[in-house]
């Protein structure tokens, strides 16, 4: 989604409100989301050591982020020494121009593509279209999510939003296929006829990576459906993005990610299919590997002591299924490729505050993003730590201050003093005696009126505890 | 025991009777309890919304007002929730050792009122008789937070006279969030509306829970849809006897 550079998307709110009036959308994301937490916990239930298991990954992806230089240059070594390339990305366009580049170089004008987030984060498929190069998705929620020419609204599952019934419309407008059901063997057929072809063609693969072995320059894709494996097989030239923090020391430690990963993400004791592969080997697969190192505002994130721990994050998105505003807002109102509480997080912290300043604030704090993570990638922490940075923004860039900013001046300055909160507490209730009915408020004034559209409020005590406490003398 | 009330500006405010019972329920007990006066408002507001700057002032004069306290009870899971997780963060940004040290020592003392009573006080049958059709909803904060478990259901399951019914997918958040039911009224109403629908599930006359924000938050749906539906603080229901 390069759309996503240059200019600033509506804010969270806005967005909100046309996915939460789509009865089919509140429909789709209720069913799947319910059904892949309740997979979640039973298979999370199973393994008597997960919180040892997730305090494990946590403190791995620790050691990564300290010494994060040293891996990523001994990755380097262990995969040049494994005859693979590795280049360094600064950001999306120079990893972009890296891919492209290779692709045109060998002369190709079509690459097959294993479902990656990093390349949606750089807007790879854009950019290689700009460079002449068609780039086909070949994970099947991707492939719906490329036909429709709609944008992902999971982690996971690109295409959650979407019911089997918009899905048959779509492969009968798009794909080769004359009679269709809904049925999803049947969806999945048409789909499979037609990657087929792709797989067989195409030249150059793009993958993303779940996991790079320092040591031995070994990447792993973990997926689902199998067209990983055949991208990262069948093509004679394999490219493979990775952000920087994605880098693990050694093999011992997939142990505890590839028990982590399933069982939060699609709620499996093992995915379908991990790939592994390290460099090149003569006769047996690609016979040309890049791996392309994407920072694109991470070393920003890594700089910052209490945002650096996002770059915990596996990308399971057990997050987003558990969460009560990704549940009813679904992915697309985040204007993100990282959507539901990580992605409040995370992408804020890679756009910059000034372009992504609602997302902190789309959460309730309820934290039950922090009990799922694997990583335990403390959401809400975060959450709260760039609503003060988006407070301070706003007040280095604003020439005067906003209303929300001297209304909590002002009660900051009220309840810094007994006695003019005790004052305000009378004002308050002189205020609320004016407007109440029946002992209930209907309609609050000013912004508080966002409350009693759809709630009444109370009102305000005709006795303060504190006065019925003075009233009564005092401790017994 | 001599225990600290800290009702919270909210309560204080809003909802006094929720404070009344609590004391009502400590001193039938056999405790006593202390008001101190110069209490306002812990600052979870400003802190939760960005303020950080407001939240300092607001950490010391807790840390001062409640600092010879031998134990404090709120019955706010929230409020205790910002005492205990988020002072120290605040006594760092304010760059203060001195506050954080003070900090250090009086957090542990803070209880929200089921953990006073269960782990400090060590009672489940607080002599209460409420004879009513109860559901009871989990508070975020004091399920996630301060992690209270089922010690508010121990309290009620005790209580004579309950009928006490299980809320269905119980342990979601209510969309409350504090100013996030204003920045994203409608994001929070979608997410009240589950909720309201699983409290009527129940057929209960009584919804309860630890903490009177997520109740006011129910509550004002449940009293502008007349669902004849009443919110009851879990303090008002311990503190209720027969006579």
């Amino acid at each position: 989604m390069s759309a996503e550079v240059g200019f600033r998307p509506e804010p969270f709110p806005v967005a909100a409100r046309t996915a939460l009036a789509d009865a089919q959308l509140r429909r789709n994301l209720g069913k799947a989301t319910t059904t892949i937490r309740a997979k979640r916990a039973q298979v999370v239930g199973e393994l008597d050591d997960w919180e040892a298991l997730r305090e494990a990954g946590r403190a791995l992806k620790e050691r990564v982020l300290r010494h994060l230089d040293d891996y990523l240059e001994q990755l380097e070594e262990s995969v040049t020494q494994a005859g693979g390339h590795v280049h360094w990305a600064r950001d999306a366009a120079e990893a972009n121009r890296i891919v492209a580049e290779i692709v045109t170089g060998h002369g190709e004008r079509e690459v097959v593509k294993v479902k990656s987030l990093t390349t949606d984060e750089t807007g790879l498929n854009e950019a290689l279209a700009a460079a002449g190069v068609s780039a086909w998705e070949t994970d099947l929620a991707e492939l719906i999510v490329q036909l429709g020419r709609d944008a992902s609204s999971h982690i996971l599952v690109p295409a959650i939003h979407k019911s089997r019934a918009e899905i048959r419309e779509l492969f009968l407008r798009t794909l080769d296929v004359d009679e269709l059901t809904d049925e999803p063997t049947e969806l999945a057929g048409a789909a499979r006829a037609h990657l087929r072809r792709k797989f067989l063609s195409a030249r150059v693969g793009v993958s993303g990576v779940n996991f790079a072995l320092a040591d031995s320059g070994t990447v792993c894709v973990v997926e689902s459906e199998g067209n990983g494996r055949m991208c990262v097989t069948l093509p004679d030239v394999l490219v493979s993005v990775m952000g920087i923090e994605k880098v693990v020391p050694t093999w011992r430690d997939l142990e505890v990610f590839l028990q982590l990963l399933p069982r939060s993400s699609t709620g499996e004791r093992m995915n379908p299919y991990t790939s592994f592969w390290t460099g090149v080997a003569d006769g047996d697969g690609p016979q040309e590997f890049h791996l392309v190192l994407l920072d694109n505002g991470r070393t920003d994130v890594l700089a910052d002591r209490i945002g650096r721990q996002t770059l915990n994050c596996i990308r399971c998105s057990a997050c987003l299924n558990v969460c009560p505003v990704y549940e009813r807002t679904g992915g697309h109102a985040y204007r993100s490729v990282y959507p539901g509480p990580i992605g409040a997080i995370l992408t804020p912290q890679l756009q910059g505050i000034d372009r992504a300043g609602s997302l902190p604030f789309a959460s309730t704090l309820c934290g039950a993003c922090y009990e799922v993570c694997p990583v335990k990638i403390d959401i809400p922490e975060v959450l709260v730590h760039l609503r003060a940075r988006v407070v301070e923004h706003a007040a280095g860039t604003r020439p005067v201050p906003g209303p929300e900013a001297l209304s909590m001046r002002a009660l900051g300055w009220v309840f810094a003093d007994r006695r003019r909160y005790e004052a305000a507490q009378r004002a308050a209730r002189a205020g609320s005696v004016t407007i109440s009915r029946h002992g209930r408020i209907r309609r609050l004034p000013g912004p508080l009126a966002a409350w009693t559209e759809g709630r009444d409020a109370p009102t305000v005590a005709r006795q303060s505890f504190r006065q019925w406490w003075a009233a009564r003398g005092g401790a017994r | 025991m001599r225990v600290s009330l800290f009702i919270t500006c909210f309560n204080d405010t809003l909802f006094p009777d929720t404070g009344r019972a609590v004391v009502t329920l400590l001193e039938r007990l056999g405790h006593t309890v202390d008001f101190p006066l110069e209490q306002t408002c812990c600052g979870q507001m400003h802190f939760n919304t960005g303020y950080q700057r407001e939240v300092v002032p607001l950490v010391r004069r807790f840390v001062d007002t409640f600092a010879d306290s031998e134990a404090v009870v709120t019955p706010s899971g929230s409020c205790a929730g910002m005492v205990r997780d988020h002072y120290g963060r605040m006594a760092e940004v304010a760059g203060d050792a001195g506050l954080a040290e003070a900090v250090a020592r009086l957090s542990p003392r803070v209880q929200e009122l089921s953990e006073l009573l269960v782990d400090t006080l060590g009672v489940v049958d607080v002599g209460a008789y409420y004879p009513h059709r109860v559901t009871y909803h989990p508070t975020c904060h004091s399920l996630r937070a301060l992690h209270v478990g089922d010690k508010p259901l121990r309290l009620l399951r005790a209580v004579r006279g309950i009928d006490l019914v299980e809320l269905p997918a119980a342990s979601e958040c209510c969309g409350f969030g504090g100013t996030f039911a204003l920045k994203n009224a409608d994001t929070s109403t979608a997410i009240l509306s589950d909720k309201l629908r699983h409290v009527l599930d129940t057929r209960a006359e009584v919804l309860t829970a630890g903490d009177n924000s997520c109740l006011m938050h129910i509550g004002g749906a449940l009293s502008r849809q007349r669902t004849g539906v009443r919110t009851a603080h879990l303090a008002e229901i311990l503190a209720a006897t027969e006579s």
